[in-house]
């Protein structure tokens, strides 16, 4: 595709990124030619967002290994400032404007026109008219950014983007909130700037998007780039299997084949954004039994935590749908009364929603049974110490004593922590949601080895997890969700990681 | 396992050692004001003058205890105990409804303004600052409305003595005694429990042990207030209240809930807690708290006043923080606000002995407070 005798405007040789204990990039090379449109995949974690940061100047020279070659020449950024000056320029998953702010003044925030301080507003204007004209935008430079649909706010970044005279541009996952017109009118801009001679990285789940626009995909595996191709040399289907392609460890115990009575049905539910009112969740049903490991897999934004948020009363937008727990119906609306219910929920991200880090193991773990370990009114201290310490052998906690305060503990003693606070309140169907995320290999195997001691006893699971081997491995059966959508059911024997990641992308 | 327990009891934990260094501070406070003022400060007659300054700060830090430690603030409770106090004296003086209702309709209005802000910032999802600075002006004038901008003298001698008169010596002695025989049952109890849980041996002697300073501390406490004139009425009270709030924050599910609240609220809510709730109750709390430090207060001035209870909120506040409690929320005891408020009583009980300027006082109690803040924080950093 490329001519061989053109240089490329970028280069990034043998990129290697540690974190304490987790080597992130291992070697990675990559590169993009101007005018060109590089696709770059992967599973959640193989470590895309990792090689835009340092592209990007947010992991600063020096700490990771490697070379950054703009334009023939070694770059070592120290700041973000420093990448954009040299023309790169990143647009998040998370939109980075200010909403209270208008259009223009977002456009050239930090960077507007001005004499002695004071901001020339009409000048302002006019750039920022100017600069939306070229681009074949229809918008009011003047209205706040707040105002605007996602798809347009997302126009306004590249266009923010090109008015630092980016010459690559990086998009994560940028079709992600869109609708398809929305997605339309981008493509249209991207092919615009193609042909300007900017060069774009693109990170995407959606392979349909992906194979329709660029000219080459580089695929990453565990840190690694397992292969770059000339799209038109490759398939769906090779793509897929060279993002999942690994063997499936034997870290996962043994499928157990005793299943009880149905304890969780869910039918019909569908769940919607609060505030943009986009559909989340779509209709989806099913149900669990005693015993049974039931593995929710999907890509990041598929709607997965979702799901469990609004069974468990706590979604904060509009939901449908209904739940019977051991054949009867129940109505949830809040997570008090999922409690009451029987369920119990390990939610994701322990440090946000799972802890209160200044309190200890004992304050955390009793906090959601702590009417049901003292009583409605008073608390029972001793009987919780009693039953916290018991926790702790059980699940194997690591510390000194349950008034250790969880802030200082590592990320599993933190998990195993959440899981314990769940576990007193007895639950009948407990839910995992990304159990094991940020958390070593050994305190993995723990994690696992708990979950199917929790089956064998009888305990309904219900686990969210992005991480393909770790739902393969443990659950009796997968379902797969796309875009809010049920798109595949897999038993144990059936569930390869080509067949899940084929579902999971909108492929089966 | 058992045996790590133990020895963590051994190694001080962060609150005790605030406790520690405060208790300290406030020695070091009174030694330098009894040297200062020619050992006036320590006598038995300004003790007791200075537990009775301190027990409607006292009374008012303990609601905001409370309230600071789910993360909200109120800045509302000095014009509220404004208002909670003239509503006590006109309905003695003006609606003629015996005392009794009259004292209870300062504590229900209390609650009252206590439950409708708590209600705003709860569900109306309007910051506690903001709606409590709205409280601010408006229950002042609420004050000034009611009092038609006058004084009303208070003449009901029953009332009266709610602020100014003591507990007889002997009968102190009695509760003393009370006090002695609880701190010794609540020992005896934890010593069973040990044995009950299965945590070691009931271990009588230890407990035992621990109990003396307290046990010293009330003996202390009852000689030099009866060596005056007895415990101050409103000092019992104030007592009470802060027994009460060490009650709620300590063993009751409510109090637990409001560290959860503080210190995570999306934690705190998805373990099943419901927030609005809980914030709901703890300005209500607060309210009923303000309503009776009214009374105490109205009581020891003999009327009510347009302006009663001006910059009480801050007083409280600032003792809450010089007691330990972050203003980020999860973190504070009752002990501490109460020392702080004792603190703050000091500064102004010592300060106006030396005859130091008004002004120069405010720069003072203003100054030590950002210190006792900045120590803080720095300590945490090392």
């Amino acid at each position: 595709m490329q001519d061989e005798t053109k240089s490329p405007i970028l280069e990034m040789r043998n990129i290697t990124k540690e974190f304490p204990g987790v080597k992130a990039l291992d070697g990675v090379t990559f590169d993009l030619f101007a005018g060109e449109f590089h696709a770059l995949v992967g599973e959640n974690g193989a470590g895309k967002s990792t090689l835009m940061k340092v592209l990007s100047g947010v992991y600063p020279a020096g700490t990771y290994g490697g070379d950054i070659v703009v334009e023939g020449e070694v770059k070592q950024f120290k700041t973000v400032r420093d990448a954009e000056n040299a023309g790169i320029a990143i647009i998040f998953q998370e939109l980075s404007l200010v909403k209270e702010l208008t259009v223009a003044e977002n456009i050239f925030l930090g960077r507007a026109p001005s004499k002695f301080g004071v901001i020339n507003w009409s000048e302002l204007y006019t750039k920022a008219t100017k600069l939306l004209r070229d681009l074949n935008l229809p918008i009011n430079p003047k209205t706040p950014v707040g105002n605007l649909g996602i798809g347009s706010q997302q126009l306004v970044e590249i266009a923010k983007a090109l008015s630092q005279n980016a010459k690559i541009l990086v998009l994560d996952e940028p079709t992600a909130a869109l609708t398809e017109s929305e997605v339309e009118t981008l493509f249209d801009i991207l092919r615009s700037l193609k042909a300007r001679g900017v060069g774009m990285i693109y990170i995407s789940h959606k392979l349909g998007e992906v194979f329709t626009m660029s000219e080459r995909i580089s695929v990453l595996r565990d840190g690694r780039t397992v292969g770059t191709s000339d799209t038109k040399n490759l398939s769906v289907e090779k793509v897929i299997a060279q993002m999942v392609g690994r063997e499936v460890g034997d870290i996962f115990p043994a499928s157990r084949h005793e299943f009880g009575e149905t304890v969780l049905e869910i039918k019909n539910l569908t769940a919607y954004e609060s505030e943009t009112n986009k559909m989340l969740v779509d209709n989806v049903s099913f149900s669990v039994k005693k015993g049974e490991v039931l593995g929710i897999s999907g890509l990041m934004g598929a709607g997965r935590s979702e799901l469990l948020m609004s069974i468990f009363g706590a979604h904060l937008g509009r939901n449908s749908g209904k739940i019977y727990v051991e054949g009867k119906p129940v109505s949830i609306n809040s997570p008090a009364e999922a409690i009451a219910n029987g369920i119990g929920f390990v939610t994701e991200d322990r440090k946000r929603y799972g802890l209160i880090l200044d309190q200890t193991i004992l304050d955390n773990m009793t906090l959601a049974g702590l009417k049901q370990i003292g009583g409605a009114f008073l608390t029972h201290r001793t009987r919780e110490s009693v039953v916290a310490k018991k926790s702790m052998q059980d699940l194997r906690v690591k510390a000194n004593s349950p008034l250790t305060v969880t802030g200082t503990l590592s990320g599993g003693n933190q998990q195993k922590v959440v899981l314990g606070k769940w576990l007193l309140t007895k639950p009948k169907v407990l839910f995992l949601d990304e159990p094991t995320r940020g958390i070593d290999v050994g305190a993995k195997q723990e994690i696992y080895a708990n979950i199917n001691a929790l089956a064998k006893q009888g305990l309904a699971i219900v686990m969210v997890s992005s991480e393909l081997p770790e739902v393969i491995g443990l659950s009796d059966r997968i379902l797969v969700l796309h875009e809010g959508k049920l798109t595949g059911e897999f038993s144990k024997q059936e569930a390869t990681p080509e067949r899940v990641m084929a579902a999971a992308t909108g492929h089966n | 396992m058992t045996e790590q327990i133990k020895d963590s009891k051994f190694k001080l934990p962060t609150s005790a050692l605030r406790a520690y260094t405060m208790i300290a501070a406030l020695a070091l406070i009174w030694l330098y004001f009894h040297w200062a003022t020619g050992s006036i400060f320590l006598t038995s007659r300004n003790l007791s003058n200075l537990m009775l300054q301190t027990s409607v700060t006292g009374i008012i830090a303990v609601g905001m205890l409370m309230v600071i430690v789910a993360g909200q603030i109120d800045l509302s409770v000095g014009s509220v105990l404004g208002f909670a106090g003239a509503v006590a004296a006109i309905a003695l003086t003006r609606w003629e409804f015996g005392l009794p209702a009259a004292l209870l309709s300062a504590v229900i209005i209390g609650s009252l303004i206590g439950l409708a802000q708590g209600a705003f910032t709860a569900y109306l999802n309007i910051p506690a600052f903001i709606v409590t600075l709205g409280g601010l002006l408006a229950w002042r004038g609420a004050v000034k409305a009611i009092t038609k901008s006058e004084t009303i003298p208070i003449a009901d001698p029953v009332f009266k003595s709610i602020g100014g008169s003591y507990v007889a010596p002997n009968i102190g002695w009695i509760l003393a005694g009370m006090a002695i025989l609880a701190v010794l049952a609540i020992a005896f109890r934890r010593a069973q429990t040990q044995k009950t849980y299965e945590l070691g041996d009931a271990n009588y002697a230890g407990q035992m042990l621990k109990a003396i300073p307290a046990i010293a501390g009330i003996i202390i406490f009852i000689y030099v207030m009866n060596s005056y004139a007895g415990i101050p009425i409103p000092v019992l009270i104030f007592l009470a209240v802060a027994l009460l709030g060490v009650f709620i924050t300590n063993f009751t599910t409510f109090g637990r809930y409001l560290y959860a609240i503080g210190g995570n609220p999306d934690a705190a809510r998805l373990s099943g807690i419901n927030n609005k709730l809980n914030i709901l109750k703890v300005f209500a709390l607060l309210g009923a708290l303000t309503g009776v430090a009214s009374l105490i207060f109205t009581a020891r001035v003999g009327s009510a006043s347009p302006d009663a209870g001006t910059l009480k909120e801050l007083d409280a506040i600032a003792a809450c923080v010089i007691g330990g409690a972050s203003l980020m929320g999860g973190r504070g005891t009752i002990f501490g606000a109460c020392l702080g408020a004792l603190i703050m009583a000091s500064l102004d009980n010592g300060m106006s002995l030396l005859n130091v300027k008004d002004f120069m006082q405010d720069i003072i109690k203003g100054s030590i407070l950002v210190a006792a803040v900045g120590l803080d924080m720095l300590g945490k950093k090392s």
